[in-house]
């Protein structure tokens, strides 16, 4: 008995070995059973799991104070900054939402990954800028203590935008804002001594874009501009993650499942003017766990609608655009999804490593891919042409008839070129003016949008997070303005129309 | 979380008690097979009390400052002094070396510096030598304003990564030398932006350990520079011998007597 009991002291290897070979059977179920009482005591005792009518583990929670539909860059950024600026720490419950944890169809990670300050709005150009300091310190911003730095594999080599003769005094005035966001001011070969924040944008002469990169042909181009810092392109899955896990060590949940309606409640209310006015309020969300009929109501006190291609769909069930047309009521996101392809090919004799972004007037673009001669491309179809977005696969013979030729146009050495990958992804494409929609709902007085960047969300991610963190928090833009994109523009017909699309 | 905790020694120099010259690089890329038992110790205790995590995370946070406040910009040295002292003594603080038009190389001594670096307003700055300098895209700066400088080496920074090398295109009209052996954070991808340096003749690039391909990077930026000459890997290094010529080999080697 004495010698048992020192046994079963002396630790579970020779536990097993002593006793095993006398009673095979009874030492594991002993085990065992240590094990789930053990179990029992520690979902009893507070702080445990058990709940005594059912277990709702898999749930999302019933009250959140800020619950986010959809779990791309930009959900997850706006989750960042909400828990970066709040003024207590925890002192918000965020939900983030997300239909697909694999992230099959979501545009973050199908995205070409370029990063760019040549636009043409002011917003944009400041909204890029900030998310350039981000993207480069972002091992500061999303520093979780023992987890490995964060590698982006960013490639700081520039967008090459061609203009042709009719483009070329919409270009010089484009980067004339570009540079005054700061005030930069300096010129191919030259540099001033004034720095500011501003874009690094030169203007290049068909003569001095030959000089520099002779594999160009520069027929047709009047006017060229390179980006010479702060652009190229970058891994935005790395991107996505770095910020997955960052905003799961602040305190964010997470839900794998689909938003299927919203309970609201409606106050008729009258302006100074008379008007009647019906304002609405989302009280419930009701979320349906994944391959499964169980929802549940999650009560919360603002909804963030960051669905990428599909936050149309969310915003008409939120009631959004139900009304007679023309007027507010009736006023619907227009943000729909398009498909766009991209195709990686390789070119034994195309551009060597300086090669940038390099986006033609026609549309087509293409950049360098690795050290291998690949290259990633492809060409945003005109309205007619748009294909069905109903699935993502990939039509071949588009990069036969409408993508090659320009290509080859551009760069004689892409006439020899073998597609080895094709992909398709989603834009959530802003159907109005091809810009994002940030900010509060006019009428929904607790709904948000961060969505509708139509192919430039993933490069602006981290401002219009901070923005609409802003907004929620402060009541107001604080760093940058974004009154241009607010909803209400649908209803007044101001389009913030941008010049340079991709 | 389920990340793995073990940390990429090759980019973590920060996160690792801050290192200051080469010696302290080394240290980083120490061999997985050694984890110092205090670090185990804290990230246990780290784990299990908020109180540690909070102080773990306020140490990090010392360390990301104490580089920030290294590369801060002296803006009255500047204005007061012009910007070839202004970089001057900023690489002099930094423990790096200066070459003044003209003059003599300026190392930091132990008292202090040299009390004629004040007198040097008009001669522009030759040459730097930032070796094992705590240099990142912010110190950049007092560098970049120094526009007659013709030789800069770079040597085993650990800050300095992709994002610096995208800024150095503002020294292109005079820089003649550059050298990046031996920095932890640069890849290829920074190496691709080193085009715009067409007055570039000497380019030593050996000893990266972020870039994948040492042998054939070497000869892409060799295709990109076509006047300089880039000391580096050599070509054939991460080239392995095909099946045919390995037995050819063993078959031909002579059979001792």
């Amino acid at each position: 008995m004495l010698r048992r009991a020192l046994r079963l002291g002396l630790g579970p290897g020779l536990l097993g070995r002593g006793l095993g070979t006398h009673r095979e059977g009874s030492t594991l179920a002993w085990d065992g059973k240590v094990s789930e009482i053990k179990k029992k005591i520690q979902s009893i005792l507070p702080g445990g799991a058990w709940s005594p009518l059912c277990d709702t583990s898999h749930l999302p929670p019933e009250h959140s104070d800020v619950v986010i539909v959809g779990g791309g860059v930009l959900g997850l950024s706006v989750a960042y900054w909400l828990k970066r600026l709040e003024k207590q720490q925890g002192a918000i419950r965020v939900l983030v939402v997300e239909r697909d944890h694999t992230y099959s169809q979501a545009s973050t990670v199908l995205s070409v990954g370029g990063i760019r300050q040549q636009f043409s709005l002011p917003e944009n150009i400041q909204l890029s800028l900030f998310s350039v300091e981000f993207l480069r310190n972002i091992n500061e911003y999303l520093a979780v203590v023992d987890d490995p730095p964060l590698d982006l594999q960013f490639n700081p080599s520039g967008y090459l935008f061609l203009a042709s003769e009719e483009g070329a005094t919409i270009m010089e005035n484009n980067v004339k804002v570009q540079r005054k966001q700061g005030g930069y001011v300096g010129s191919w070969g030259q540099t001033s001594d004034v720095k500011e924040e501003g874009a690094k944008v030169c203007l290049m002469s068909p003569e001095q874009l030959q000089k520099k990169f002779p594999w160009i042909n520069t027929e047709g181009v009047a006017l060229a501009s390179y980006g010479l810092e702060n652009e190229g392109w970058f891994d935005p899955w790395c991107l996505l993650q770095g910020l997955r896990r960052k905003v799961q060590s602040m305190g964010v949940l997470f839900c794998h499942g689909e938003v299927t309606r919203f309970v609201s409640s409606s106050n008729h209310m009258e302006t100074t003017s008379g008007e009647k006015v019906t304002l609405r309020r989302i009280h419930e969300v009701h979320v349906k766990v994944d391959r499964s009929q169980e929802y549940q109501p999650v009560e919360c006190a603002i909804v963030v609608i960051a669905a990428g291609a599909w936050s149309g769909q969310i915003a008409e069930l939120a009631g959004i655009g139900k009304g007679p047309p023309g007027t507010l009521q009736g006023t619907r996101l227009p943000v729909e999804p398009r498909k766009r392809y991209v195709y990686l090919w390789h070119c034994p004799q195309g551009p060597g490593l300086e090669a940038p972004l390099v986006a033609d007037p026609s549309g087509a673009y293409f950049r360098r891919e690795g050290l291998g001669n690949n290259y990633l491309g492809g060409y945003s179809p005109t309205e007619e042409e748009e294909p069905d977005p109903g699935n993502l696969e990939v039509d071949h013979d588009f990069f036969q008839e409408k993508v090659w030729p320009h290509l080859a146009r551009r760069v004689p050495a892409f006439e020899t070129l073998k597609v080895r990958r094709a992909w398709a992804g989603y834009y959530d494409y802003n159907t109005f003016d091809q810009n994002g929609v940030v900010g509060p709902h006019p009428l929904v007085v607790n709904m948000y949008f961060a969505t509708g960047f139509s192919g430039h969300g993933l490069q602006q991610a981290p401002a219009v997070g901070r923005a609409v963190a802003e907004v929620m928090l402060e009541g107001r833009f604080q760093t940058i303005d974004l009154s241009p994109f607010l909803f209400s523009r649908f209803y007044l017909g101001e389009k913030a129309q941008e010049h340079c699309i991709i | 979380m389920a990340a793995p905790r073990a940390s990429l020694r090759l980019v973590a120099p920060v996160w690792n008690g801050g290192t200051s010259g080469i010696r302290g690089l080394s240290r980083a890329v120490d061999p997985e097979g050694s984890p110092r038992k205090g670090r185990t110790l804290l990230r246990f205790l780290a784990d299990r009390f908020y109180d540690v995590e909070a102080v773990r995370e306020y140490l990090l946070q010392k360390q990301v400052l104490k580089v920030l406040q290294k590369n801060r910009s002296f803006t009255y040295i500047k204005e007061r002094y012009g910007p070839y002292v202004a970089g001057a003594y900023f690489i002099l603080k930094q423990g790096g070396a200066v070459k003044f038009q003209d003059k003599e190389w300026m190392r930091p001594n132990g008292r202090g510096l040299s009390g004629e670096l004040w007198k040097l307003r008009e001669v522009p700055v030759e040459a730097v030598d930032a070796s094992g300098c705590a240099i990142n895209y912010q110190g950049l700066d007092n560098l970049l304003a120094l526009k007659e400088l013709q030789s800069l080496s770079l040597q085993c920074c650990p800050h300095v990564d992709d994002w610096c090398l995208s800024r150095l295109h503002q020294l292109a009209n005079s820089l003649r030398e550059l050298s990046l052996a031996g920095c932890p954070r640069i890849s290829e991808r920074g190496l691709a932006c080193l085009h715009h340096l067409q007055n570039l003749r000497r380019l030593d690039i050996s000893d990266l350990p972020a870039v994948s391909n040492p042998g054939l990077t070497q000869i892409l930026v060799e295709e990109m520079l076509p006047n300089c000459e880039v000391l580096g890997a050599d070509w054939a290094q991460g080239l392995k011998l095909g099946p045919e010529e390995q037995t050819r080999d063993t078959a031909s080697s002579p059979i001792p007597a």
